[in-house]
C-alpha cells in the first residue's frame, strides 16, 4: 500500500509538470482527488489495515494528498498566468494613434483676452461694471467733460441714434452711471462693446470692445496709476514688460497719458511689429478730471481717482500676431480652433 | 503740424540730434508723429555750371556740356532741352546718390558723361517747393550758387518734424508755440520774436478805415492795418520753401505773408482789398436772413443767422474764420489792403465750417480758441514782413476793437498738494522754475500763478499738477498700487458668473465662439420670412450709418450667426458648432434706451448635428444652470425655421426661446447646408431661474426594479405628452422615465408609431416588492390606453 501511495504522488506529480491547458488540470484533479479518483479509492480501501498500520498509512495519504493539492494549485498558477500573458500579448495596442475625444469648444480670441484682463483686475479687487451700448448723449460726452459743439465730439467720429441718444462710442458712461450709484471706494472695470463711424479695414471696425477702468478714492495719486497700469501690463504681456507713458490730452482726465508697453516682438530693441519704436501704444489714461467726479456725484476736493482704457482687439491682436481685424468678426472656424 | 526745423531754430537753439529732439519733445506732450527729410537718399549732388555746350556727333537729341564744378570740369552729356551756357545747374556726380538710385560713370552713344544734370522730381523736390522749376527738363538756379556747393544746402532742403497737436493746445499750432515748448523741454532759452513795424506810409489806419463788432460774444476781438502802395507778385524763394515746406501752397506775396504769419503765430490772418469795402466799414455780426455770399472757391453759400460774417456797409465779405469773400479778394490791380488779426469764437467757426463743408488751417486753428493777446503781435509781424518784401506801405496805427479785454486769471500755487496728487516729492523751487520757463507769471511771496494768455487751457488745479508731470517726466513719478487704500473684495456679479457657466458649459458641448457685429441691414428680415408687419423689424435706426447693411441694430441675432455658417460651409469646412453670447437692441415705446436683450445663440451643421443634438445641448446648458421647470413645445409658426422641427422653450412658463432647423427655404436663400440647427434663447430669462443652491440628496440604499414597457400610439402624439402621463400615474415609487425606442414600420399599423420606455422604481426605505410594481405599471397602462388609446405592444 505504501509502495501504491508513492507510485500515484510519483506519477501524478509526473503529470502536472507537463500539463498545458486549465481543462487538464481539472481531469487530473478529478482522477486523482475525485470522489471516484485513485486516491479516494485507496483511502476507502483502509478498512482492511490493521489498527497498527491505519494511522500510518492514514498520514501517508495525507501526506499525498496534500502534495498533489498543492502541486495542482501550483500548476493552476502556472497556467493562468500563462493564459493571461497569452491574451495580454495578443491585446497589444499601437498607442500612437489618435486619442478619441468630441473636443471641447474654443473661446473666441476676444473673449480670451477679455478674461485675462478681468483675472488681473479682479485680482486686484476690481468689479466688473456694465452698461447700455445704446447710450444717452449725456452719459456718452457732457457727463465727460465733452459739452456739445466741444471739438472732441468731431474726432469721436460718433453713430447718432437721435440728437440725445449715440451708441457709445466708449465705455466710458458706465463709470459715471456706476458713480452716481455707488460712494467711493470704487474699484471697477468696464468691459463692453463700443462704436464708431470707421469703415472696415485691417484695423479698423465700426464695432469694437474696450476695457475702461476707474478707481476713486481719498488720496488716490497719479503714482497709483503708473504702478496699476505696471502691474496689468506685466499681468497680460509678461512680467519683463515695461511701460512709458506720454503727455496726452483727453477731456476727461487731467492730467492725461497715452500709455505705450515695451514691444512684445522684440522686447524694446525695434522691429517690424512695432516699426522700429520698441513701444507699441496700447491705452490711454489719466487722473479723472474734476468735472467728472462731480457729474457722478463725487466731491473731487475729497476724492481723487484714476481711468484708463484700452481697446481688446488691439491686444488681441497683437498677443496672437494677428494681423488682419476682420478675422476676428469672420468667424472661420479653421481661425477660431486656433485658440 | 509741419514744422521746419530751420524754422524752429529762429527761435531756439535745438543743438541736440533730431532724434533726441523728437523723442524729448514726445516725452513732454507734443508727440512727434514723422520726421521728413526733404533731403534724404541725395549725396553727392552739386552746383555746375554751363561752360559750353556741342551737339552729340551720333544723336540729335544729346548735347555735351563742360561743367565747372569750381574744383575741376567735367564732360557731361544731357538730354535736357532747356539748358545754356552760363547756367548753374545741380549735378549729380559719379557715384552721387538720388532716390532714384546711384550714378555711373556711362557711356550716352559712345560718349563719356561724368554724371547727370537733375529735374525736380530726380531731387524728390515738388513745384510747389521750387516754383521756378520748369515742368520738363533739369532745374536751373537763379542766381549765381556757389561751384561745387552741395545743393541740399543751396536749396534749403530741411527736416520738417510733424507734430500731433492735442485740441487744447491751440498755441503749439505755430511755430513760435512749439519752439517755446521745445526751450522748455530741452532746457535752453526761448527767444522772444522781436517785431518792429516803421510805418512809412504815415498817416493814420482809423481814417481809411472803422471796425464794429456787433456780435461780441462771437468776435471777442478786431484788429486791422492798412497797407498802402500794395505790389503783387510772387513773394520769396525762402518763403515760398518755408510755406511749402510747412504743407501750405505759396500763392503771392500778400497771402503767402498772411499764410506765413498763421504758421509762425498760430493767428490766421485775412487781407481784404480796402477799395472792394463799401463804406470802408468792418461790421462783425451775424448773418441776415436770405444773405448770401460767393466765397474764394467760388462757391455761392446761403447764410444763415447762426453764422458769424465779416461785412462791409452793405453785404457780408467773408465768413468768420472760415473763408473770404470774393467780392472782396485781392486782385493784381489791388493797392490798398485790409489786414485783419481777429479772435473768433471756436464753436461759431467750428459749426460754421462744419455746416459749409469747409475746413481751413485757420478754420481749425479758430475753433479750439485762440488767444485774444495774440492778435496784436501777429498784426504786427505780418506788417514787419509787408515792409521787409517790400509788398506794400504800412499805414500808421492800429483799428483795435477790443470787446473783451483778457483778464488775468490768479491760481493758487500749492507744491505739497501737487504732490500729494501725483504722489511725487518734487521740491517747490523746481515747480517754480518750470512754471517760470512756461512763462507763468509767479508770486513766490504769495505763492500765486498767473497763467500765460496763450494758456487758455489752464483753468484748475489738476491743469497745474500736468505742467508740473510733463516737465518732471511722467515717468520719473514713482509706481504704487494704492498703497494704503482699504482693500477691496471685487469680483464678479451673479449675472457674469452665471455668463460664464453658460460659455463654459457651450464649449464643454464642442462649440466654439463666435463674436458678430451689432449693426445690420433691414433687408435681413425678408431673407429670414419675417412677416411685413411683426415687431421684429422696429428696430433703433442709426442717423448716420456707414451704409444700409450697417443702418439698423439687430433684434435678432439669427441672420448673424446664418451667415457665420454660410461663410464657412462656403469655404467647405465640413462641421460647424458654433454658439455667441450677444445683444440684440428692442426699441420701446415712450423710453429713450431700447431694451438690450443678452441672446445665447447656437449654429450647428454637418457631423451628428441633427435636432436631438441641438436640443441635447440646451438640455445639458439647463442642467448646468440647475433649471428645471423647463418645457420644450413643438412650434410651426417660427419664421426662418422648418414647420415640422422647432421648438420653443418655456421655463416657469415663460418663453425662452426657440431651437430648431432651419427653414430649407431660408438655408437656401442664406447660403447655409441644408440641414443646419440654430437655438437662439434668452438669457437673462435663463438667469433668473438658475439655482445654484445644491443640496446633497442621500444615496440609494435598496435596489431599483425596472420595467420595459412598450405602447402603440397614433404618430402625431408627442412622446413628452406619454411621458407626462406615465409619470401623474407612477405612484411615488417611480423614479426615471427612459425612452429607449421609437419604431414605425413593419409591424405596426400605418400611422401609428412604437414606443418603449424603461420605467425604474425604488423605494427610498425597503426593497419593493413584485406585486407593488406591477399594480404600478397596471394603474400607467390603464391610463396610457384611456387618454391616448395606447396598445401594448
Ligand atoms: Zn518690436
Amino acid at each position: 500500500m505504501k509502495q501504491l501511495l508513492e507510485a500515484i504522488q510519483k506519477q501524478a506529480l509526473e503529470k502536472l509538470e507537463k500539463i498545458s491547458e486549465l481543462r487538464e488540470l481539472e481531469d487530473l484533479k478529478v482522477a486523482y482527488l475525485g470522489k471516484k479518483g485513485e486516491l479516494t479509492q485507496i483511502l476507502k480501501g483502509m478498512g482492511s489495515l490493521s489498527s497498527e498500520e491505519r494511522p500510518i498509512i492514514g498520514q501517508m495519504a495525507n501526506d499525498v494528498r496534500v502534495a498533489l493539492e498543492e502541486g495542482i494549485a501550483k500548476a493552476k498558477e502556472r497556467l493562468t498566468k500563462a493564459l493571461r500573458d497569452a491574451k495580454l500579448k495578443s491585446e497589444v495596442l499601437d498607442v500612437t494613434m489618435p486619442g478619441k475625444v468630441r473636443g471641447l469648444g474654443k473661446k473666441h480670441p476676444l473673449t480670451a483676452v477679455l478674461d485675462e484682463i478681468k483675472d488681473i483686475f479682479i485680482g486686484m479687487g476690481y468689479e466688473i461694471a456694465e452698461g447700455p451700448e445704446v447710450e444717452l448723449d449725456y452719459y456718452s460726452f457732457e457727463a465727460l467733460n465733452i459739452p456739445k459743439n466741444h471739438p472732441a465730439r468731431d474726432a469721436q467720429d460718433t453713430f447718432y441714434i437721435s440728437e440725445n441718444v449715440v451708441l457709445r462710442p466708449h465705455t466710458s458712461p458706465v463709470q459715471v452711471r456706476y458713480m452716481k450709484e455707488h460712494t467711493p471706494p470704487i474699484r471697477i472695470i468696464c468691459p463692453g462693446r463700443v462704436y464708431r463711424s470707421d469703415a472696415v479695414d485691417a484695423t479698423h471696425s465700426p464695432v469694437f470692445h474696450q476695457v475702461e477702468g476707474l478707481v476713486v478714492d481719498k488720496g488716490v495719486t497719479m503714482g497709483d496709476l503708473v504702478g496699476t497700469l505696471q502691474a496689468f501690463a506685466k499681468g497680460i504681456f509678461g512680467e519683463k514688460t515695461k511701460i512709458r507713458l506720454r503727455p496726452h490730452h483727453f477731456p476727461f482726465t487731467e492730467p492725461s497719458a497715452e500709455v505705450d508697453v515695451s514691444c512684445w516682438g522684440c522686447g524694446g530693441s525695434g522691429c517690424r511689429i512695432c516699426k522700429g519704436e520698441g513701444w507699441i501704444e496700447i491705452l490711454g489714461a489719466g487722473m479723472v478730471h474734476p468735472n467728472v467726479l462731480r457729474a457722478g456725484g463725487i466731491d473731487p476736493e475729497i476724492y481723487s481717482g484714476f481711468a484708463f482704457g484700452m481697446g481688446v482687439e488691439r491686444i488681441t491682436m497683437g498677443k496672437y500676431g494677428i494681423d488682419d481685424l476682420r478675422l476676428l468678426f469672420e468667424n472661420d472656424i479653421r481661425f477660431l480652433m486656433q485658440f | 503740424m509741419k514744422a521746419p526745423v530751420k524754422w524752429l531754430k529762429d527761435y531756439v537753439d535745438i543743438s541736440v540730434p533730431v532724434k533726441e529732439y523728437t523723442e524729448a519733445m514726445t516725452m513732454s506732450g507734443s508727440k512727434v508723429e514723422g520726421v521728413e527729410d526733404m533731403g534724404k537718399g541725395i549725396e553727392k549732388v552739386v552746383v555746375g555750371k554751363i561752360l559750353s555746350i556741342e551737339k552729340h556727333p551720333d544723336a540729335d537729341k544729346l548735347r555735351i556740356c563742360k561743367m565747372d564744378i569750381g574744383s575741376e570740369t567735367l564732360q557731361i552729356v544731357t538730354g535736357a532741352p532747356n539748358v545754356k551756357e552760363g547756367d548753374y545747374i545741380p549735378l549729380a556726380l559719379v557715384g552721387a546718390k538720388l532716390p532714384g538710385g546711384e550714378i555711373k560713370l556711362s557711356k550716352l552713344r559712345g560718349v563719356e558723361s561724368y554724371g547727370m544734370m537733375c529735374s525736380i522730381d530726380e531731387l524728390n523736390l515738388t513745384r510747389d517747393y521750387l516754383p521756378d522749376a520748369p515742368e520738363y527738363g533739369v532745374y536751373v538756379f537763379s542766381g549765381t550758387p556757389e561751384l561745387g556747393a552741395d545743393v541740399k544746402d543751396v536749396l534749403d532742403l530741411d527736416q520738417v518734424v510733424e507734430f500731433e497737436i492735442t485740441s487744447n493746445r491751440p498755441d503749439c499750432l505755430s511755430i513760435i508755440g512749439l519752439a517755446r515748448e521745445s526751450a522748455v523741454t530741452l532746457g535752453v532759452p526761448f527767444k522772444k520774436p522781436q517785431v518792429t513795424v516803421k510805418e512809412e506810409a504815415g498817416g493814420n489806419a482809423n481814417d481809411y478805415a472803422s471796425v464794429e463788432i456787433q456780435a461780441p460774444e462771437l468776435c471777442a476781438r478786431y484788429a486791422a492795418r492798412i497797407v498802402k502802395d500794395v505790389k503783387i507778385e510772387p513773394s520769396p524763394v525762402w518763403m515760398q520753401r518755408r510755406l511749402a515746406a510747412a504743407g501750405m501752397r505759396p500763392i503771392n506775396n500778400i497771402v503767402d505773408i498772411t499764410n506765413y504769419v498763421m504758421l509762425e503765430y498760430g493767428q490766421p490772418m485775412h487781407a481784404f482789398d480796402l477799395n472792394k469795402i463799401q463804406g470802408s466799414k468792418i461790421i462783425v455780426r451775424t448773418a441776415r436772413e436770405g444773405e448770401e455770399i460767393r466765397t474764394l472757391d467760388g462757391q455761392d453759400r446761403k447764410l444763415d443767422t447762426q453764422m458769424l460774417v465779416i461785412c462791409d456797409e452793405n453785404r457780408p465779405v467773408a465768413v468768420a474764420g472760415v473763408m473770404g469773400g470774393e467780392n472782396s479778394e485781392i486782385t493784381e490791380g489791388t493797392h490798398t489792403i485790409l489786414l485783419e488779426s481777429a479772435n473768433f469764437k471756436g464753436s461759431s467757426v467750428r459749426i460754421t465750417g462744419k455746416k459749409m463743408g469747409l475746413r481751413s488751417e485757420a478754420s481749425s486753428r479758430f475753433e479750439k480758441g485762440l488767444d485774444t493777446e495774440n492778435v496784436i503781435p501777429a498784426l504786427n509781424r505780418c506788417a514787419e514782413l509787408i515792409e521787409l518784401l517790400g509788398a506794400g506801405k504800412v499805414v500808421r496805427g492800429i483799428i483795435d476793437c477790443n470787446v473783451k479785454p483778457y483778464e488775468k486769471k490768479v491760481m493758487k500755487l500749492e507744491p505739497e498738494r501737487i504732490n500729494a496728487f501725483l504722489g511725487t516729492d518734487i521740491s517747490a523751487q523746481e515747480m517754480i522754475k518750470i512754471f517760470e520757463a512756461l512763462e507763468f507769471e509767479v508770486d513766490k511771496e504769495a505763492m500765486t500763478l498767473v497763467p500765460p494768455s496763450f494758456r487758455g487751457d489752464i483753468l484748475a488745479f489738476e491743469d497745474l499738477c500736468e505742467e508740473v508731470a510733463r516737465f518732471y517726466g511722467y515717468n520719473n513719478i514713482k509706481p504704487s498700487l494704492l498703497t494704503g487704500k482699504e482693500t477691496m473684495r471685487g469680483g464678479k456679479t451673479y449675472k457674469q458668473r452665471m455668463e460664464d457657466v453658460i460659455t463654459n458649459t457651450m464649449r464643454g458641448c464642442g462649440l466654439n465662439e463666435i463674436y458678430t457685429i451689432s449693426f445690420t441691414s433691414p433687408k435681413v428680415f425678408d431673407t429670414i420670412n419675417v412677416p411685413a408687419d411683426h415687431s421684429m423689424r422696429n428696430a433703433v435706426v442709426i442717423s448716420n450709418p456707414l451704409g444700409e447693411d450697417y443702418s439698423i441694430m439687430r433684434t435678432t441675432t439669427l441672420p448673424d450667426m446664418l451667415r457665420v455658417l454660410a461663410t464657412n460651409s462656403n469655404r467647405k469646412v465640413p462641421e460647424a458648432r458654433l454658439f455667441e453670447l450677444a445683444y440684440i437692441y428692442l426699441p420701446v415705446e415712450g423710453q429713450m434706451l431700447p431694451d438690450e436683450k443678452e441672446t445665447l445663440t447656437i449654429g450647428l451643421y454637418g457631423g451628428t448635428s441633427d435636432f436631438f443634438e441641438l436640443k441635447g445641448i440646451v438640455e445639458e446648458l439647463l442642467s448646468s444652470l440647475g433649471i428645471e421647470k423647463a418645457e420644450f413645445k413643438a412650434e410651426q409658426n417660427a419664421f426662418g425655421f422648418h414647420p415640422g422641427r422647432t421648438a420653443n422653450l418655456y421655463i416657469d412658463g415663460k418663453m425662452a426661446g426657440t431651437l430648431g432647423e432651419i427653414h430649407p427655404e431660408v438655408a437656401e436663400r442664406t447660403e447655409c447646408p441644408p440641414r443646419t440647427y440654430v437655438a437662439m434663447l434668452d438669457v437673462q430669462i435663463l438667469i433668473d431661474a438658475s439655482r445654484t443652491d445644491k443640496q446633497y440628496k442621500q444615496l440609494p440604499r435598496f435596489p431599483a426594479i425596472t420595467r420595459d414597457l412598450a405602447i402603440v400610439v397614433r404618430d402625431e402624439l408627442y412622446v413628452a405628452d406619454l411621458m407626462k402621463a406615465i409619470e401623474q400615474k407612477g405612484g411615488e415609487y417611480l423614479e426615471e422615465v427612459k425612452l429607449f425606442d421609437v419604431y414605425k414600420g413593419a409591424q405596426v399599423p400605418e400611422g401609428m408609431k412604437s414606443v418603449a420606455f424603461s420605467l425604474s422604481f425604488r423605494a427610498p426605505d425597503k426593497t419593493l416588492k413584485d406585486e407593488e410594481v406591477t399594480q404600478a405599471m397596471d394603474r400607467i397602462l390603464k391610463n396610457l390606453e384611456k387618454t391616448f388609446g395606447a396598445q401594448l405592444r
